[in-house]
């Protein structure tokens, strides 16, 4: 028990490496370069991690994935290069950003889906108010005998 | 001795939760007054319980009593005496004790300060409280015991984890869990009205309190867990859609909306059915967030150590509670029966919308969060859903929203004039286009919704102003206005202030998620570094210490246009028995920005540091807002309106019994 | 009210929730999915660790015969229950095991630990910047990849192994390969 908890303990500890992680010695000479490597770290997963992108991770495989973005960058690849070998690796679990496709269609289809359905929602409860509101207003109609009481009423009754 | 008596009351604490849950429930179907009776006496013992309980952890914790599988676990002799306190909740099983303590609190608050409400839905309120409480208490001793005792003592424990060891984050459980379980208070009402079968305008008054209360203190807590993740963590972010962080989210989203929507119940005895499930859903989504981060099914940086056994007892809680309630809503809600009636265009009509965008926000945030685990568990492979997916979807989805809360506020009820409404908003339009003229000019590399966020904060911080001075007649009849100033009710001006609260949050949301300015470097003393038109200095670093670490102590001084205005103290901290290091970023914090500096390692032998240095604009703006939006809320809770209730009912009651 | 199915809805939602939260007890978020599997080894070239001669531990030396590549480094602490159980492999002479020492930041650190614990590898590796490791697609130490005649990554272990993992996955793979010898439709593999 209690060497189960320091295990998932420590590993909490590991996980949440605050402090630096892009080290200067990692930054590119070419700003250009540089940014393009920043931009694709902070979209990849540091696999690792509970949740971090390399670009902020503290953990080590993460240093090496940056590293590894930008001497491929260097070499020539196309951000989409890099990121595609990433993902030929650790698979989609390593894309921040869910990719579109079939497996994540019900992901990226669902808000609108909420959308559809709120505004369905909303006028299918005006179209009921408005039928309550219909059957209210409507009264039955006056019999000819009632209409003559009606007048009395409205005549006679000065107040 | 102490962690028996801890241990023990904990176990009558169970057994009067029973007895709660049962007879004041039973007595309110049989209208046995003395089983009804039992519901006050057994809250209030059942508090007194809990609370020994509690004391008695928190005493094992301060005499670091190491025999205590829990104390020596996630304490030690030399941390400071406020972080020993705080680790009685900076743990799975204490934080469970936290839980019941806040449960145990609310119970006692109704059946303290509820005593105009009508004995059958107290007692019926009160059970159902008590019911969640037993399920916990269940769950404490069969699986998560605090006061499992540990032999042989050792002579010191391990440490609470360094990152926790920070005033900023020793209140931010407790503030939670007054949210999330304040929440519970809200679930308890809507269970009851069920039950009873019905829902009237009392009852939206009776609950609204409590919920007001639980939103306040969730929205406090929030906050600062994103204060702390601002300073601590080293890069100048606050929020990272992590499941546990949307797990505190999602319960907000809906208890706004629940917060609006009861109003509607209570002003227009309308969106009965939706409210109480509303209700429902809120507490439900605590109850998840408290699944979700015990579990151990999703990964994140807050999850405790996690145990399968736990995440099976949650489940079924889970089951229990959120099944039941929503099998009672499947069968009770239809006979609640609503009778106002009112146009699309009105007040509301708006209420409604902001019920319907936070709903879908909500399910929004939901659906990105559970996903992996779903893809997961039907074959489909493993996906990540981060922060790219949450900003593309929950931002657009909240944009009409936030443009409508400005006219909200202008609507009649029952029926509203849009065109008129828009006429009194022609300033706040102006404004807000030339606030995204402006922005979008000047700092032309932002990211579009940053540019958008910020008109959208300038049009509803004038919207919600320009409602304010036409309540007043401010302009058109300027000689009264301070007294109708003074007049207007408190929970008017708490709406005011939520709504001003939020424009300024999301102003200081797009400054800070749009234009931050960083650089990494190595710094020799002496050295400088420009950026984003200030000029920072490295005066060097020296060797600190604190009573449970070492740390690297850098210093900067900060220059704009040559003038000195500001000094930076930045910590790398080394705690010896955690084993972690931690940064506290040295932060100077003007209304148009904070200078950040953290200092890092060593580099080479010549007294150079890696450091990095930011520039984050606005970002005091969100915790001013998120203080305002508080403090409206609080300012509504005082609003004697609501804490009267509704005596007009029993006085009508007793006078057509007079009558009779 | 003729709509009263309606209000069944949330509870049906979260019946579905309810058995996909239950399902999710069962995983594990953390393991990846072996994305090699069936495909050749990345090619690497890796140097030697000290003490160990001139040769590294390079992609082109996995033909011939079935081997395994294990993952290891002397700061992982699963490593060491597991490392018994491939000296006794070793002894037994069963497959060809080489190692890749991963994330060594001394590089006595290795050699010393293979020392003290016994050196069960054909060919080591050096790989303190993981580049090895990322190609394989490596998350964690200890993790084991059975390699076929032909370089194809037929399997991935992750975590220890041990003589249950040995006995019902590792060795009929092995045996079922060599039986096939030049054959390149093989069933088994992946995680």
């Amino acid at each position: 028990m209690l060497k189960r908890l320091l295990l998932a303990t420590a590993l909490l500890f590991a996980a949440l490496q605050p402090a630096l992680a892009v080290d200067p010695a990692e930054v590119l000479d070419d700003p250009a370069l540089e940014a393009r490597a920043r931009d694709i770290s902070k979209g990849l997963r540091c696999v690792v991690c509970q949740n971090q992108s390399i670009d902020d991770s503290d953990a080590t495989l993460a240093r090496d994935l940056r590293l590894l973005v930008r001497e491929r960058l260097t070499a020539g690849d196309s951000n989409k290069q890099v990121v595609d070998y990433v993902v030929s690796r650790y698979g989609d679990f390593v894309l921040l950003k869910p990719p579109f496709k079939f497996a994540t269609l019900a992901l990226w289809l669902g808000p609108l889906l909420f959308v559809a359905l709120a505004l369905i929602a909303a006028f299918a409860f005006f179209r009921r108010q408005r039928a309550a509101r219909a059957e209210t207003v409507a009264a039955p109609a006056l019999s000819d005998e009632q209409k003559k009481r009606l007048d009395d009423l409205l005549k006679g009754d000065g107040s | 001795m102490t962690a028996e008596l801890g241990h023990f009351t904990l176990i009558l604490a169970l057994c009067v939760a029973l007895v709660q849950a049962v007879f004041p429930l039973v007595g309110a179907a049989r209208d046995n007054e003395v089983w009804m009776g039992l519901a006050r006496p057994t809250a209030m013992f059942q508090f007194l319980l809990v609370a020994i309980s509690f004391g008695c952890l928190t005493h094992l914790y301060v005499t670091s009593d190491f025999s205590v599988l829990n104390v020596a676990s996630n304490s030690n002799t030399a941390m400071p005496m406020l972080y020993k306190i705080s680790g009685v909740w900076g743990n799975h099983e204490g934080s469970l004790l936290l839980w019941v303590l806040i449960l145990a609190i609310f119970g006692a608050a109704v059946a303290a300060f509820g005593r105009n409400l009508p004995p059958a839905l107290r007692a019926r309120v009160l059970s159902v409280q008590s019911m969640i409480a037993v399920g916990f208490y269940l769950f404490m001793l069969f699986t998560s015991n605090p006061f499992e005792r540990l032999f042989p003592a050792p002579i010191n424990g391990r440490e609470l984890n360094p990152l926790l060891q920070d005033p900023g984050l020793a209140f931010h459980p407790p503030m939670l869990y007054l949210g999330y379980v304040g929440f519970s208070m809200a679930f308890s009402f809507a269970i009851a009205a069920l039950i009873e079968g019905r829902v009237d305008a009392a009852w939206a008054r009776w609950v609204r309190p409590w919920t007001m209360a639980a939103w306040c203190f969730l929205t406090g807590g929030i906050t600062l867990g994103s204060w702390w993740a601002y300073y601590e963590l080293g890069w100048g972010g606050w929020w990272y859609w992590d499941p546990v962080e949307n797990a505190s989210f999602m319960p907000w989203l809906a208890g706004t909306a629940l917060l609006h929507s009861a109003t509607v119940v209570e002003k227009r005895d309308s969106l009965k059915g939706w409210t109480v499930l509303l209700a429902i859903i809120t507490f439900s989504l605590s109850l998840l967030g408290t699944f979700l981060v015990r579990s151990g099914v999703l990964t994140s940086v807050h999850a405790f150590a996690t145990d399968p056994t736990r995440g099976v007892f949650i489940l079924m809680l889970l089951i229990v509670v959120i099944g039941g309630s929503l099998a009672l809503y499947a069968f009770r809600a239809p006979k609640l029966v609503s009778s106002g009636l009112f146009q699309p265009i009105s007040r509301e009509g708006a209420l409604l919308f902001n019920n319907l965008v936070m709903t879908t926000a909500a399910a929004a945030v939901l659906l990105g969060t559970l996903y992996p685990l779903f893809l997961d568990a039907i074959g489909g492979g493993k996906v990540s859903v981060g922060p790219p997916f949450f900003n593309a979807v929950f931002i657009p989805i909240m944009i009409p929203m936030i443009a409508a809360m400005a006219f909200g506020p202008l609507l009649n009820w029952k029926r509203g004039d849009l065109v008129a409404a828009f006429g009194q908003l022609k300033l706040a339009a102006i404004l807000g286009l030339v606030a995204l003229a402006a922005t979008y000019m000047w700092q032309t590399d932002g990211p579009i919704f940053a540019t958008l966020g910020m008109g959208l904060a300038v049009w509803l911080a004038v919207g919600t102003l320009t409602e304010l001075a036409g309540r007043a007649r401010l302009f058109s009849a300027p000689a009264g206005a301070w007294g109708r100033f003074r007049r207007m009710p408190r929970a008017s001006w708490g709406m005011v202030l939520g709504h001003f609260g939020l424009a300024l949050a999301i102003a200081g949301m797009a400054g800070a998620g749009g234009w931050t300015k960083e650089s990494i470097q190595t710094m020799h003393p002496g050295e400088k570094v420009e950026l984003a038109g200030y000029e920072f200095t490295f005066d060097g670093a020296s060797e600190g210490q604190g009573p449970n670490y070492t740390a690297i102590v850098g210093k900067f001084t900060v220059r704009k246009g040559g003038d000195e205005i500001a000094k930076l103290v930045a910590e790398k901290r080394n705690y010896p028995i955690g084993g972690m290091p931690t940064t506290e970023a040295g932060i100077e914090t003007r209304l148009a920005g904070d200078l950040y500096a953290v200092i890092g390692d060593p580099e080479g032998e010549d007294g150079a540091y890696v450091t990095r240095l930011y520039f984050n604009p606005l970002v005091v703006w969100m915790w001013i807002g998120a203080m305002v939006m508080v403090f409206g809320g609080v300012l509504s809770l005082t609003d004697r309106r609501y804490r009267v209730g509704a005596p007009k009912r029993s006085r009508a009651g007793a006078a057509v019994a007079a009558g009779a | 009210m003729n709509n009263r199915w309606l209000y069944s809805i949330p509870l049906a939602i979260f019946c579905v929730l309810g058995i996909y939260l239950g399902i999710g007890l069962t995983l594990d978020p953390k393991q990846l999915p072996n994305m090699l599997d069936g495909q050749p080894v990345p090619a690497f070239d890796l140097p030697p660790i000290k003490d160990r001669g001139a040769k590294g531990f390079a992609s082109t030396d996995l033909e011939g015969d079935v081997t395994l590549v294990n993952i290891f480094g002397s700061w992982c602490v699963a490593c060491r229950t597991e490392h018994p159980y491939l000296m006794k492999l070793k002894e037994q002479g069963a497959v060809p095991i080489h190692g890749i020492d991963w994330r060594e930041e001394d590089p006595d650190a290795g050699p010393r630990w293979l020392k003290r614990f016994g050196d069960p590898y054909t060919l080591v590796g050096d790989d303190p910047r993981s580049k090895a490791a990322i190609a394989f697609g490596v998350t964690g130490a200890p993790e084991t990849f059975l390699v076929d005649q032909k370089g194809v990554i037929r399997y991935k272990h992750i975590g220890p192994v041990n003589d249950e993992v040995w006995k019902e996955v590792l060795q009929p793979l092995i045996q079922q390969l060599r039986r096939n010898g030049s054959q390149t439709g093989g069933q088994k593999g992946g995680s």
